[in-house]
């Protein structure tokens, strides 16, 4: 009933077009010079909300690939006691280094799709022509990447700590130095998202650009649960993750605004 | 001053001014690096603790510094090359990059050299080792991402970005390599406490370094200079160079 009644209005519409269209014609000269460059009601902090809630409401219709890094977190943690040794005594020494390289390694692999469909049916190329700049746009992104998988990944790890025999009291470390890294990691990450998404194959690219840096967030992120083990201070780490973490919100933006230009265009 | 700029700015200006620097630099080049390995290698002292096989240093030393000066002058290439549009210096960075690469991989193989009679091993994870590896990773990162891209615009802007985000990152991830490093630090082999080196043995390394340095800005101008060619293959002053190249040559033949 409804496309009937759609397509009767649009043979109405063309029906008259030669009427309508030198009405318009009239409508447009007398408001070319009052129409604002920025809309009303079209401040930042709506678009950015706007983006947050669009890109929440498609990633939550699409819950396959939500999960999918969490499957893939368990799994890795799931093969290393298989290929190293099953004893406990051994894998509470290597547990925290584990976790958070596969952690790191879930968080990549979502990378891809950061960008990628909102680059195939053209979205992204609207977030480029939005009057609100780019950069805050694209933080907006990332934080709903976070909240999907960062997040996430960091309140299922000390499920898999217990499967690795991860000392206890160390548990609440490993969750926090995970949530503030994983958002280093997203933002860092985006980059390089950023910078393959119009190429066709960028996955492998995508990681041989974006390991070397996720680096510095390993070391800390590692050592903040492995201080926790050992007893010594976590806060030294914890801190640094969080100044990591506000270095690269503060980078990190224009890079990633900058190379989504640069793939769009290109 | 602007109007410098943009002489350096165009190709064919950079071409004929390169073409006067190159002899000069090869020159200094090969005078250097003879001079500097033979002293270093031949006459030079033994070290009295690790003999003849501290005289690696006079090819590890510079490679390390050219390894991540080259970094730096890439970035800053890719820099000029987004905010002037000089193109001249993104053919610059495109040529810098596999040679850095070349010299951290230098770097990287004549520290794990000089590690089997030191430490009893080719590789250590000590933190400088480890800094160099993920350089060179960052290196293949900015080569690999130029080489993905059809659009050539695409491809050295993406690799301008690419190298400054490379940039801002390296002196982070080397203090975090440091602080990791001391953090896990196996029995002690480090030889960081070294008395300071006798003039006979740092003075044939300083001339080895400026050797080096020589070698990579002769080699980039010579690069960059076939790299005008290519790309500018369809501009009339290139065409005009070789057409009247490719005429002398019959010329010369026949005579």
């Amino acid at each position: 009933m409804q496309e009937t009644g759609l397509q009767e209005t649009g043979s109405h519409s063309s029906s008259h077009s030669s009427s309508s269209s030198s009405l318009y014609g009239a409508d447009a000269t007398a408001d070319v010079l009052p129409v604002p460059l920025l809309e009303h009601k079209g401040g930042l902090m709506i678009a950015v909300k706007a983006t947050l809630v669009r890109d929440l409401t498609l990633l939550l219709r699409r819950r396959g690939e939500v999960l999918n890094p969490l499957v893939f977190f368990a799994l890795v943690i799931t093969l290393f006691p298989i290929a190293i040794s099953p004893d406990p005594e051994l894998l509470a020494t290597i547990a925290p280094g584990l976790l958070w390289v596969a952690a790191l390694l879930a968080a990549l692999l979502s990378l891809d799709s950061l960008f990628r469909s909102d680059y195939d049916d053209g979205s992204l190329e609207q977030l480029l022509l939005a009057p609100q700049p780019l950069a805050a746009l694209s933080v907006a992104k990332v934080a709903v990447h976070w909240l999907l998988t960062g997040l996430p990944l960091a309140l299922m790890a000390p499920l898999l700590g217990i499967m690795l025999a991860l000392p206890v009291g160390s548990y609440a470390v490993l969750a926090l130095s995970l949530a503030l890294g994983t958002a280093s990691l997203s933002l860092i990450g985006a980059i390089g998202a950023a910078l393959t998404v119009g190429l066709a194959r960028g996955g492998v690219l995508l990681s041989l650009l974006v390991l070397p840096l996720y680096i510095p967030v390993l070391i800390f992120g590692a050592g903040a649960v492995q201080a926790a083990i050992l007893g010594d201070g976590v806060s030294a780490h914890l801190a640094i993750l969080g100044a990591l973490l506000a270095a690269s919100l503060m980078s990190a933006p224009w890079a990633i605004a900058a190379s989504l230009r640069i793939s769009i265009n290109g | 001053m602007w109007a410098f700029i943009h002489k350096l700015g165009s190709p064919k200006w950079f071409y004929g001014i390169s073409a006067k620097l190159q002899p000069w630099f090869w020159a200094a080049a090969a005078l250097l690096l003879i001079t500097g390995s033979l002293w270093g290698l031949a006459f030079a002292p033994a070290d009295y603790q690790q003999g003849n096989s501290f005289r690696i240093i006079y090819v590890h030393v510079p490679a390390a510094f050219l390894a991540q000066s080259i970094f730096i002058s890439m970035a800053v290439s890719g820099l000029v090359f987004m905010v002037w549009k000089i193109k001249v210096a993104d053919m610059a960075a495109a040529v810098m990059a596999p040679l850095g690469a070349a010299m951290t991989f230098v770097a990287l193989f004549s520290g794990a050299v000089w590690g089997v009679p030191t430490w009893g091993t080719w590789w250590m994870w000590d933190a400088r080792l480890t800094s160099m590896l993920i350089l060179l990773f960052l290196y293949l990162g900015v080569i690999a991402l130029r080489g993905a891209f059809t659009s050539r615009d695409s491809a050295s802007r993406a690799a301008s970005v690419l190298a400054m985000v490379g940039v801002i990152n390296i002196p982070i991830i080397k203090y975090s390599v440091d602080w990791w490093y001391t953090l896990h630090q196996p029995a002690s082999f480090t030889l960081t406490s070294r008395p300071t080196m006798p003039t006979e043995m740092w003075l044939p390394l300083v001339i080895m370094v400026l050797g080096f340095y020589s070698f990579f800005i002769a080699l980039t101008l010579m690069r960059t200079r076939s790299e005008i060619l290519r790309r500018e293959a369809s501009k009339r002053w290139v065409q005009e160079l070789v057409n009247g190249q490719m005429m002398k040559v019959p010329a010369e033949e026949t005579r």
